[in-house]
């Protein structure tokens, strides 16, 4: 079996980081807080959050921040829930959650509760179960779940539960494995857990492991290393990891890196990027692959991080 | 991206005599740098302009066509999307114009949020006359990926909200002769039995939908989507689906094919945790697939299976070794 070339995948991040000029950056820079997310969390599983200039970060992100108490995916773009979270948890990498004005943040998001008690991304409505979770986790984060009307999140999520044990988008929406790491987290930080067949949805999740060790989404589909993370981080939230072969997903992971150049890719010789290495590196962990920090598998920190919120004070 | 046609073809901004009163604006964290190869100097620009409107708040005629400019540049850009929606507005645009936008954009951007929300946003004030021509949308979407997430979700909100179930049931069956292995398509047919109005809901179906999943079966046997469907056409009536003998029937017909058996033993194993009475020729069909050697003797049909499960899928030996476990502290 192969090995996790750490250094190479640090270089690539940080080279990522860097290059704001050319033109996947500039095409992707609507995202950039999702980017600083993955990037990030990457570097401090993999010990090197240090090579960041800390206050530099900091002061960027606080410029995406609306008065609506909302972030945009970078500067000069609309607030919406998803770069919300990414905000708060790169704050929280760098133990700074403090510069934020708390009543603020969390108003925006409880403000995005709907009366079924879904979410919706932005004052323009679109409504996902990818919502709900992102609105649960970061209220949970800053100690202010108190602030939404938690029965209703639990029940609208219920809703979407499918047959199979699964859940989708919206109630009806076909079971994915993105979308059922989302429900299954927000869950799981309410305290929500029994409303799951822990042995039914764990079967279909391990379902998801195909003969070369890599996992998909859906049945029939390809596998993917992001689902290493949404499939994984569900089964070990449920308490059915055991259920998978660890090996050999391990292998199909470190199978999908660019061992040259640095970063890991969806399947193994397509091109990387820092989302899929993020998600390889976080699958990695929950692996416990040696070298690694561990990471929390609901709220998609390491768990030295999510300790100093619920534990350092 | 563009073709190299419609590239020769496009006017700078800085050039075109309607933009001569703006200023564009450059990206805050610093300009960018020149670049040598000219798209990327046409997206720069166009971005630069685009922040002009925005930051004035501009919402007019030529700003709605410098966003769909963007759009075609950079379809995943949020930002611009919500300040179109925001100038539809205030233009009262004819929203059926929308529709054909986005359905050019869609052809290179389809799994893409932003295009979704807004196709959707539009529908909703086009009303349920719109319905025709989202399901339409959708059905194209399909012809080219038949499991697009996003379209399958858009779609189930079309009925929803709009209406068109008319045809939908012959659609899934349509989309299952192409491809029976179609997860999207399973979901979405117990979505039309349970849900759609012209039906008789899911007990009223269940006869005719059992006959057409045991077909399905024995084609591929292999095949995941059709055995969790069977299954859950007896959602919340346990002891009927365990009681229907064309459940049992079909695991045994799989079982006696001797290939591809993992699905039929799971369900055997299943239907046997819930009090099933196996006839002889279930014994006799496990014990042909029992793997030969040295393992210990298991009386149980019910250990049998487990076994074999764990034999022929080693890759979730772990799983198979829990449901096996959990046989004997049953008893």
């Amino acid at each position: 079996m192969g090995e996790l070339v750490t250094e190479k995948h640090v270089q690539y991040i940080l080279s990522v980081e860097k290059r704001k000029d050319d033109f996947i950056s500039v095409a992707m820079e609507y995202l950039r807080m999702n980017g600083a997310y993955w990037g990030l969390t990457t570097l401090d599983l993999l010990g090197k959050l240090d090579a960041v200039d800390v206050d530099e970060v900091v002061s960027w992100i606080m410029k995406c921040q609306h008065e609506s108490g909302g972030f945009g995916g970078n500067i000069g773009h609309d607030p919406h829930i998803l770069y919300t979270l990414s905000a708060v948890q790169v704050l929280a990498l760098f133990d700074k959650l403090n510069v934020l004005d708390i009543e603020n943040v969390t108003n925006y998001i409880a403000g995005l509760q709907n009366e079924d008690g879904s979410f919706s991304g932005d004052e323009w409505g679109e409504v996902d179960t990818r919502f709900s979770y992102i609105a649960i986790c970061c209220l949970s984060i800053l100690h202010h779940l108190n602030k939404i009307n938690v029965e209703k999140a639990v029940s609208y999520i219920v809703s979407c539960k499918n047959l199979d044990g699964g859940f989708g988008c919206t109630p009806g929406g076909e079971s994915h494995a993105g979308q059922i790491f989302c429900c299954v987290g927000a869950l799981a930080i309410t305290g929500s857990l029994h409303h799951i067949d822990k042995d039914l949805l764990g079967w279909w999740l391990c379902e998801r492991q195909v003969k070369a060790g890599g996992l998909n989404g859906r049945p029939e589909k390809l596998p993917d290393v992001c689902y290493s993370w949404w499939v994984l981080s569900s089964l070990i939230m449920i308490d059915r990891v055991h259920w998978i072969s660890k090996e050999k997903l391990v292998k199909f992971i470190l199978d999908c890196q660019d061992t040259e150049n640095g970063g890991i890719s969806d399947r193994p010789d397509d091109a990387v990027d820092v989302y899929h290495t993020y998600f390889g590196v976080a699958g990695l962990s929950l692996l416990e692959y040696p070298g690694l920090k561990a990471i929390d598998p609901a709220y998609a920190l390491p768990v030295d991080v999510i300790n100093r919120i619920f534990f350092g004070r | 991206m563009e073709s190299d046609e419609v590239k020769l073809q496009r006017v700078p901004l800085s050039q075109r005599p309607e933009w001569s009163d703006v200023t564009p604006v450059p990206q805050d964290d610093g300009p960018s740098p020149v670049v040598p190869i000219a798209y990327k100097e046409e997206f720069v620009e166009t971005m630069d302009y685009f922040r002009a409107v925005y930051l004035a708040d501009e919402r007019s005629a030529r700003a709605l066509r410098l966003t769909a400019e963007v759009i075609d540049l950079n379809a995943g850009n949020y930002t611009v999307w919500h300040f179109r929606r925001s100038i539809l507005e205030a233009l009262d645009a004819d929203l059926n114009d929308e529709l054909d936008f986005i359905e050019n954009i869609a052809r290179s951007n389809s799994k893409n949020y932003q295009i979704w929300h807004h196709r959707r946003w539009v529908a909703e004030r086009l009303g349920t006359d719109s319905a025709r021509k989202e399901l339409e949308f959708t059905k194209n979407i399909f012809s080219i990926d038949a499991k697009h997430y996003h379209a399958w979700s858009h779609r189930q909100w079309v009925l929803l909200a709009l209406g068109g179930w008319e045809d939908e049931l012959g659609y899934c069956q349509q989309l299952l002769e192409e491809d029976i292995f179609n997860n999207s398509a399973w979901n979405q047919r117990f979505f039309v039995i349970t849900k759609s109005p012209l039906l008789g809901g899911l007990e009223a179906m269940r006869e005719s939908e059992v006959s057409y999943t045991v077909e399905a079966i024995l084609t591929y046997p292999e095949n995941e989507s059709p055995w969790r469907y069977l299954r859950g056409l007896y959602k919340g009536d346990t002891q009927s689906w365990v009681n229907d003998p064309q459940v049992s029937s079909v695991c045994l017909k799989v079982l006696n094919a001797t290939n591809n058996c993992m699905f039929a033993l799971s369900t055997l194993l299943d239907l046997l945790c819930h009090g099933l009475q196996p006839s002889q020729e279930f014994n006799d069909a496990v014990d042909t697939l029992k793997p030969s050697g040295p393992d210990q003797p298991d009386s149980d049909l019910v250990k049998k299976v487990c076994s074999i499960l764990e034999h022929i899928d080693p890759i979730r030996a772990n799983y198979w070794k829990w449901r096996k476990s959990k046989l004997s502290s049953a008893t």
